[in-house]
This record gives structure tokens, sequence and C-alpha cells, in this order.
């Protein structure tokens, strides 16, 4: 391509780098066994849960940082990390009235209002900010059908057993390097159990919010649905800019019995660093989910657009017959962004069935790898998988890779793989421009257009955001 | 129709162009006003589509001298899409695909910023679906088309209905067609020739790219131009055409060679 026109995509200024000044209780730099230890004290954690991180932290101890993904970064110093801070605030309020107002106001404009009067009126919210839930939205009138949404924190407190029955089952805490040092840590996260035949009567949604700039965000979200329940659920993120990078470490573990269905769906946001890739978040998380049962069903849909650093792998273990497992996402990347992400598909039951479309977009200097593995094991008769793999390049800097493992046991398996590069070409951007329609609105238009097989597994609320989010993503990009 | 008072819209003066340092246009002089239609004629390779190009802004052109005027002011100061939005309309020699992006939602954006322009409501989807359902008789497209991605597996004729469908949506005020009769058959060629006659009106303009006698008697051209390496040679009226016709370019050639103007 000539023209500077595709060229030197520059991001648009982040709007969510703002931070909020709020006094917030931090614990000193570094690891230890006495830090794991003060973090579960502060948290009044039974003693099941105590035993359950310094299992984690001592494992961690012997294992190595993973290098097999396609991303390069300096070092992290785990010991120049705080691993809890939270606003000061004694004990999670009661009533949204009692809540600082700078939090609300904080949320107010993340766009995720959370008093009475604005809150949105059919998505319940949990909002965690750096280390803990600060608030969660119709949390009675989901009582009411038996549904439990609140933070990890507090099921620890009012649901013990449940917890207890069903963390570490998914991801285990010495799964990987990641997932253990989240186990040994982790501070706060959503909590979700849907009951046996309950259809979850709203949008559930956790909103995290990184504020301090030193911290380490290790949250821990825990999704159960019983035999016919079924639920939909959102995570939304974002964080201030810093010149310096942050740890997130999430883990995510969903669990689905008989005829259970799970949709789980994110807008990652995080800071991604400024155009020189000074900066931002560095996004390694852990998130599988199991369909135990029968029928059951586990969908990731996901658009990844922050971060400085992604490495991420939504996954499914179909272990139930007949279960499903999808995977739908959008990976984008600017300037000096890196992203590793994909999905494992682990087929056990009989006849199980999963669906893979991933569509990366990767401009400026960026790098977007697709990195997949589909298993069928020599149980899984009759399983069949589709993955779909496209990657659209912006400009001539950026660059694309697509890693699909295929591992099957099982001769009578249906496999299919596909894949497809684009470039958006100047002729097609020219096309577009001579029928009046800017530049920006031009690519975004035929980004929006590449994505669409995804944006259409979002909740309805939440496409049009994402739509406009890619858009803000890549304006300015005019060089 | 020739009215020597009428609104002088296009003019083209010494206008050059290169593309990647290889010059293209050599000094093309052209004016165009209200009500006429204008043929332009010439080789392959002569610099058709590159006028037609250097017009609409395309960025793989560099204008290196000359000058073009539209309606008073600098065309070539605008950005394509402003251009577009004035009312400076390119039907492609080779319209591209553009998959993913609805044919629809497309001829919805760029005719509400067109009209953005021109100080009109813009159309929501149900207007908009009203109307484009109505121009769609101007080229007798089948309002399947609507439903598909930008020209994403059209046949090359059906390409050229869409860009006949996008002309008669924009409402134009200048519009070059680039062989918008190259592969079309003959029934499609009279539909489509039909098309613009009917969008043709004393306010606007045409400038029919063609190497073909049949599309002029179909259009009526108030003025024939032949191109060659890169320069309007010569002017006349419809006769020019139909002698070039009998005649083929060599003539051409033996011009250019005696005026000693660039490579043919
Ligand atoms: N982007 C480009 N890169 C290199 N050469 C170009 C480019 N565009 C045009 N040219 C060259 O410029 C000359 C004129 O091309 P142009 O397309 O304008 O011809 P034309 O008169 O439209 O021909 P045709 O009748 O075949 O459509 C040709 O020699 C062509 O190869
Ligand atoms: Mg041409």
């Amino acid at each position: 391509m000539t023209s500077v026109s595709t060229r030197d995509l520059v991001s648009q200024p982040y709007k969510y780098g703002f931070v909020t000044d709020i006094e917030t209780e931090k614990i000193a730099k570094g690891l230890s066994e006495d830090v794991v230890r003060l973090i579960s004290s502060k948290k009044e954690e039974p003693q099941f849960l105590l035993d359950f991180r310094l299992r984690a932290y001592k494992h961690w101890l012997t294992l190595e940082e993973p290098d097999w993904a396609a991303l390069g970064y300096s070092a992290i110093d785990y010991q120049d990390i705080i691993y809890y801070a939270a606003p000061r605030q004694q004990e999670k309020k009661a009533s949204l009235d009692e809540v600082d107002p700078k939090l609300l106001e904080t949320f107010d404009k993340l766009g995720i209002p959370l008093s009475e009067q604005k809150r949105l009126s059919n998505v319940a919210v949990d909002a965690v900010f750096d280390s803990v839930s600060i608030a969660t939205t119709y949390r009675e009138k989901l009582a009411e059908h038996g549904v439990i949404f609140c933070s990890i924190s507090e099921a620890v407190k009012e649901y013990p057993e449940l917890v207890e029955r069903y963390i570490g089952t998914v991801v285990p805490s010495n799964d990987n390097y990641f997932a253990a040092l989240n186990s040994a840590v982790f501070s706060d996260g959503s909590f979700v159990f849907i009951p046996k035949g309950v259809e979850c009567p709203m949008e559930l949604s956790t909103y995290f919010r990184i504020n301090s700039g030193d911290t380490g965000q290790f949250e821990r979200t825990l999704i159960v649905a019983e035999e016919g329940a079924s639920v939909s659920y959102l995570e939304g993120c974002t964080a201030p800019m810093f010149d310096t990078n942050q740890l997130h470490a999430a883990v995510v573990e969903l669990v689905a019995l008989d005829d259970a269905s799970i949709k789980y769906s994110t807008v990652q946001n995080w800071y991604a660093g400024d155009e020189n890739g000074v900066g931002g978040i560095y996004n390694f998380v852990t998130k599988r989910g199991q369909c135990r049962g029968a029928r059951s069903r586990i969908s990731w849909t996901q658009v990844e657009t922050g971060s400085a650093i992604t490495w991420k792998y939504p996954s499914c273990v179909l272990q139930g017959a007949d279960s499903v497992g999808e995977f739908y996402s959008v990976a984008l990347t600017n300037n000096c962004q890196q992203a590793d992400t994909g999905t494992k598909m682990i087929h056990l039951g009989a006849r199980t069935r999963s669906t893979i479309v991933s569509k990366g977009i990767s401009a400026g200097r960026s790098s977007n790898s697709y990195r997949g593995l589909v298993q069928i094991a020599p149980g899984a008769k009759g399983a069949r998988n589709y993955s779909q793999c496209d990657s659209m390049l912006i400009g001539d800097e950026a660059a694309a890779n697509t890693y699909p493992y295929i591992r099957s046991q099982q001769p009578q398996a249906a496999i299919e793989h596909e894949a497809s590069t684009c470039r958006i070409s100047e002729d097609q951007l020219f096309y577009l421009q001579s029928r009046g329609i800017g530049f920006e609105e031009a690519v975004s238009m035929m980004v929006s257009g590449f994505c669409r097989d995804v944006f259409n597994q979002l909740p309805m609320e939440f496409a049009a955001e994402a739509d406009k989010l890619l858009a803000l993503k890549l304006e300015g990009s005019v060089g | 129709m020739i009215r020597p008072d009428a609104e002088l819209l296009l003019d083209i003066n010494d206008l050059h162009a290169s593309v990647e340092a290889q010059p293209i246009l050599n000094g093309v002089n052209l004016q165009v006003r209200a009500g006429e239609i204008h043929a332009v004629m010439g080789r392959n390779g002569s610099g058709k589509s590159t006028l037609s190009k250097v017009l609409a802004g395309h960025p793989a052109y560099r204008v290196t001298g000359g000058s073009v005027r539209y309606r008073g002011s600098d065309l070539l100061e605008l950005e394509p899409e402003e251009r577009s939005r004035l009312g400076v309309f390119l039907g492609f020699q080779y319209p591209v695909e553009i998959p993913g992006v609805s044919n629809l939602e497309f001829l919805r954006v760029s005719s509400n910023a067109r009209r953005q322009q021109q100080g009109l409501e813009e159309l929501d989807t149900f207007d908009f679906d009203d109307h484009v359902r109505e121009r769609l008789s101007v080229v007798q497209m089948d309002p399947a088309f609507l439903e598909r991605s930008v020209n994403e597996g059209f046949s090359g004729g059906e390409k050229k209905r869409n860009e006949i469908l996008q002309m008669a949506l924009l409402n134009p005020v200048v519009s070059i067609l680039d062989e918008t009769d190259s592969g079309l058959d003959i029934d499609a060629l009279r539909i489509v020739a039909g098309g613009v006659n009917q969008l043709a009106t004393p306010e606007n303009a045409t400038l029919l790219i063609t190497h073909y006698q049949r599309l002029l008697d179909e259009i009526t051209p108030d003025y024939v131009h032949v191109m060659a390496a890169g320069r309007i040679l010569r002017t006349g009226g419809r006769e020019l055409a139909l002698e070039l016709e009998k005649t083929g370019y060599d003539w051409v050639d033996e011009e250019v060679a005696s005026t000693g103007q660039g490579v043919a």
C-alpha cells in the first residue's frame, strides 16, 4: 500500500484512563507465605480456603513462568507487586447509600450506574474495585428465584459449603503458573449459583476496575448452574493509564450440570499502553468451563480490545454426553499490543460438539495470535468440532498467526477447520470513501462486518457497545 | 444539451498526475457544464481510468501539476468522501467486493452522508428501505442484492448495475461512469443506459468513459473526446465516435508521435 492513510495507526486516547482519588488500604509489596496468610485473615476465611491458598502457593514456588506463547515482554518482578488493595471502608455496605460516593461516581463515569434510580433495569451488576467487591445490585430480587449472585468473599462467608464443593474443581490450583498464583492470592470476584431448573431472570454482570498503580488484580469467579438451570453472564473491565505495567491474573470456573446452560461474555478493555507500548495491563487469565452433565452447554463469547499483553484461552471440558461447547472471539490489537488467545475444546463424552469462531484484527505494529486445541478422547464417540479462524490485517506492519492443534484419538470424530487472512485493501477503503463514507467509518464498517458472526452472540444490550468499542479503538487511525 | 451559459461544473486545466513516479496524465484539459454529456474514448492504457480516479481522489495517484475546479472551488483539496458528499460520483470500471458489509447498510450510510450535505433529512432504516426499493426500478435490480455483502459474488454485470443504483441514490452533480457498459449483456446495456438517461437533468452532467459506439447509440453525447498518452488529443461531436468506429486509433499514434508528447 502506498498511501499514508492506512499506516501509522494511532490509538484514540483511552477514555477510562482516570484515577479515582480514594483512600486505600494496601499491604506491603511482595509475596510470601505470610502475605497469603494475611490476605486470608483479612478476609476472615475458613480453614479450608487458607489450606487451598497455601497449597497453591507452595506449588507456585516450584513452577516456571510459561514462555511458549508468541509474546515478548520483560520479566515480571513478583516481589514488586501489591497483592491486596481495598478502598478504606469497613464492611461491604448493606445499602448503596452508604457506599463512598466517589466509588459510585467512578462507576457512573465508566457507564455502569449502580444507584437505584440509574441502574440498568434488566442487568444485575457486581462492581469490583481493586481487590474488593463494593456493591451488587438486585441481590434480593434474584434471591426470590433462588439465584445467588454476590462477591466470592461474601459467598465464602455465607455459602462456604457451596464454595468448598466447587472451587478449584475445574481449574485446579496447580493447573498452571498463573492459576496457581491466583489461587494463592485471589482477592475477590463474583459467585453465581443457579439452582436446579431455574432460568436466571436477568443478565448478570461483573465490572472490574483496577485503580491503584502498583497493585495486581487477581480475581476469581465461580459460576455453577445446576440441572436444567441457565444463565447469561457478562464481564467488563477497565483500568487507569499508568506508565508501568500491571498484572491481572484471573481464574474463572464454570460448572454446568445436566441440561444446564451457561453463556459467558467478556468485553475486555483494560488499558493497553500508549502507542509506543509503554504501560498497560498484562492480562494472564485462566478461564475454563466444565460441561459436567449430559446435554449441558457452555458458550464463551469474548471481545478483547485492551491490555498490553493478553494470554487467555477460555476452554470447555465436554464431559457429559451430548454436551456442547462454543467459543466466539473477537480480538483486536493496535499499536504495540500483543495477544495470544484462543480456546481448548476437550471432548470426553459421547456425541459432544464444539464450535470455534475466532476473528483476529491486527492494526499498527501489533501482533495477534490464535492458539486453539481440539482434543478428542477415545471415549468421545461421534464427537464433532467446527473451527473457523479469520484474521484481518490493517496496514502493513501488523502480524497475525494461527496455531490450530488437533489431537484426536477417536477415528470417527468429525473435525473441520477453516482459516483465512485478509487485509483491508486501499481500494476497498477508497470505494467506501468515494461514496461519502469517511476513512475511519469505512475501516470500522469493514471491521464490524468481519466480526458480525461473533457480535451476534453477545447479549443484545452489549452487541452495539462492542461495535462502538472497536470503532473507538481504531479511531485516529488516519496517518 | 449544450447551453453556453450553463454553470461550469468541472474545469480541468493542464492536469498532470503520476503513480509511483511514473507520469500517467500529461496535461488534461476539459470543461464540463451543467446539462452536458461527454464521452471519453481512447486506447487501453491511455489514462481514462486514471483521470476518473484522480477526480475522485484515489490516494495512489499524485497530482503533479495543473488544477481541477468543481463548481468554482478547488476539487483536489478535498478528501474523497467530501467530493462524494458534494456530488462527484465515480462509477468504477472494476467495483471491489467488500465482504461482511451489507449492501443495504452501505447504501444507506452513503446516501445519508450525501443527504446530510444537501441539508436533507437522514433516512432511518425503514424509510431508506422504501426509498431504495423505489430506486431499484431505475436499474431493474432484484431486491435480493440488497441483502448481500457489497458486490461480493456479484457477476460483472450485476456489479455495474449496483454502481448505477448508487448513482440513482446519491443524486450526483457530476457522474463519471468508467466503462459501465463493459460486461453488460444487450438487455442490461439498454436498462443501464435508460437509467443514466433518466437521471440526466439540465442541472447535472455525465462523463461516459467507453470503448463502444453501442452505448452512445443509447445515450447521445454532446461531446466526444479522444484520450491518448494521458492527454485529450481531440474533441468533437457525436460524429467523432462514429469516425473512430470506422478508422480505429492508428491516426492517434501518428498525432502523438508528431507532437512528441508522452509514450503511448
Ligand atoms: N496504480 C497503478 N500502478 C501502476 N501503473 C498504473 C496504475 N494505474 C494506472 N497505471 C498505468 O497507467 C496507464 C493508464 O491506465 P488507465 O487505467 O488509466 O488506462 P485506461 O485508459 O483506463 O485503460 P482501459 O481502457 O484499459 O481501461 C496504464 O499504462 C496503467 O498500467
Ligand atoms: Mg480504464
